[in-house]
């Protein structure tokens, strides 16, 4: 199929159709609206159910609630409107009904700016809402990704019966870049067997998040890790560029993972040996591949849109074993390969001057631990 | 090759649609390409600018600090992007709108009286395409044709019958800038004698 154009936010939309999307609901908000737009066009024609809400709050609840009969619904927001969704994703969450909602982050806290931000790392990573529970998280830092991962996103949704959040930024959805657009994807006209559809003839379904008595919701939370443990074990994304014989590696994800591609090119101009590790899946993050990773390298770089909060799971995984440092703008400001650059300096500073006399002790320590 | 332009200029001036057009372009090309808008508050007269980076690998960073030509439509986007042209890289003009000297004698300058072509064309709204037409004469990003065919393609189905005006203003820019063509002096002395 050939190459077309699209802006990130209408490429997300379009491609949820393809992937199966029956029921959007939704409430405007810049910089994801345009998103609404797309399915407030496609939907109607295409026979699916479109609803603009009066308020994000409406908009998770009505996901929720078609959820429950087994439709495969979808919301998309931004950052703040996110935040007013929590509780509901909670209880879809605690309810065990397949979910898709897609966060096109803006800069924050509070109300904050239009532009790009990657700000609801915590918030969507790790629980989004309250209790324990993860969503799965994925972040794309191309057109083509973001397509490619909502693609998958109600499947994903359906196996395991959870939320699947598409986490992007600002300048993600406002731009535009070559892609294609896969085809139409076929589902079955059955639904699948939790769903509420009617119960003659069958003992009625329950569907709840209310889960009175501590010995009953112990069990919910149990069964809740299981899955999440199945989840991790099998759905972990990440890509590395450049990893191969790198002593440094550099940390990112989405946006800021594509940036992040071009400070490691002109890194690698200057004789500089440093890689790309950019995990595609937040939630389950790639642990195990990061820290074998960080076992070879001599330092690592973690570049965000924030104020350093995958940070906090890269110094986790790094144990303590080597340098991590950190390097970000807020705000809505983009860190570019000029702000990457000098952070990869410093670090690789701290490493030669921390290594002090030592000819090549870091390596040596590590092989031998 | 990797090469990124910032097009700006007054809201209604066609900044943005310039850079779609480049951007659609070195897509029929077969170009790896992004386009990102300044997106925000705007407000009507502001200055609205995007940034299409063109390259034969896949795009790492589709913004730029210190892009490598720039389409200055307008003063205020003159004054914002000239400091930040790279060395050795292209700032085309809007000459009809900025009166003004260029400063900088470390990067090419074409100065082109864009409105006033496109007045020519009886549409001052082609002032875009002129100019569009000047960069892609005075640099290598693409031929003249792809982005004639990119016009025919994606102009919007409202603006279809301006194609042949669209088509001429690209070429009359293109032919501006070639007068403007260099010598061993190239444009810079040409922007130091303006």
């Amino acid at each position: 199929m050939a190459k077309e154009l699209w802006k990130g936010n209408e490429a997300l939309a379009e491609a949820a159709l393809r992937a199966g999307a029956e029921a959007y609901f939704g409430y405007p908000i810049t910089p994801q609206t345009e998103l609404l737009e797309h399915m407030s066009r496609r939907m109607p024609k295409l026979g699916l159910t479109f609803l603009q809400a009066e308020s994000e709050l409406a908009s998770i609840n009505m996901v929720y609630g078609a959820a429950t009969v087994g439709a495969r619904a979808m919301t998309s927001s931004s950052s703040p409107g996110i935040s007013l969704m929590q509780e509901g994703l909670s209880y879809i969450a605690a309810s065990e009904v397949p979910a898709v909602v897609v966060d096109i982050m803006r800069g924050g806290p509070g109300l904050g700016n239009i532009q790009p931000s990657q700000g609801d790392y915590f918030q969507m990573v790790k629980t989004a809402g309250h209790g324990d529970y993860h969503a799965i998280v994925l972040a794309p830092s191309t057109i083509q990704e973001a397509i490619d991962l909502i693609y998958d996103s109600f499947e994903l949704a359906f196996k395991y019966r959870t939320i699947v959040t598409i986490l992007a930024d600002g300048s993600l959805g406002q731009m535009m870049e070559p892609v294609e657009m896969p085809e139409f994807k076929e589902w079955p006209e059955e639904r699948p067997g939790w769903a509420l559809t009617g119960a003659k003839g069958r003992e009625p379904h329950t569907i709840s998040s209310l889960y009175l008595g501590a010995e009953n919701l112990e069990k919910l939370n149990l069964r809740l890790q299981k899955k999440l443990a199945e989840i991790k074990a099998n759905e972990v994304r990440y890509e590395t560029l450049m990893t191969d014989d790198a002593e440094f590696l550099i940390v990112a994800f989405g946006t800021v993972g594509r940036i992040a591609q071009s400070a490691v090119r002109q890194a690698r101009e200057n004789g500089v040996k440093v890689g790309l590790f950019r995990p595609i899946t937040l939630w389950p993050f790639a642990e195990e591949e990061l820290m074998a990773m960080t076992r070879r390298v001599r330092g690592v770089l973690v570049a965000e849109m924030n104020a350093g909060q995958m940070f906090e799971d890269v110094k986790a995984i790094a144990q303590g074993r080597i340098p991590v440092q950190f390097t970000g703008r807020m705000g809505g400001t983009i860190p570019l390969p000029d702000d990457i650059l000098p952070a990869l300096d410093t670090l690789i500073d701290s490493v030669r001057s921390r290594n002090g006399n030592k000819p090549e002790p870091t390596r040596a320590r590590e092989v031998s631990a | 090759m990797e090469k990124s332009i910032i097009f700006s200029g007054f809201g209604g001036q066609g900044a943005l649609f310039a850079g779609q057009l480049l951007t659609y372009a070195a897509l029929d090309a077969g170009k790896h390409v992004t386009w990102i808008p300044s997106y925000g508050p705007e407000m009507r007269g502001g200055t609205a600018h995007c940034t299409v980076v063109v390259g034969d690998e896949p795009i790492g960073s589709p913004l730029v600090r210190n892009p490598d030509m720039v389409v200055a439509m307008n003063l205020p986007s003159a004054d914002k992007y000239e400091p930040i042209v790279k060395e050795n890289g292209l700032l085309v003009v809007n000459g009809s709108l900025v009166k003004r000297p260029i400063h900088r004698y470390d990067i090419d300058a074409i100065v082109i009286p864009a409105n006033d072509i496109a007045q020519d064309y009886g549409n001052i709204r082609l002032a875009n395409v002129v100019m569009l037409g000047a960069l892609l004469a005075a640099t290598e990003l693409l031929p003249l044709e792809v982005v004639e065919q990119a016009l025919e393609d994606h102009l919007p189905e409202r603006h279809k019958r301006l194609l042949p005006a669209n088509k001429a203003a690209l070429h009359e820019g293109a032919q501006f800038a070639r007068t403007m063509l260099p010598t061993e002096d190239g444009f810079r002395a040409r922007a130091e004698k303006k």
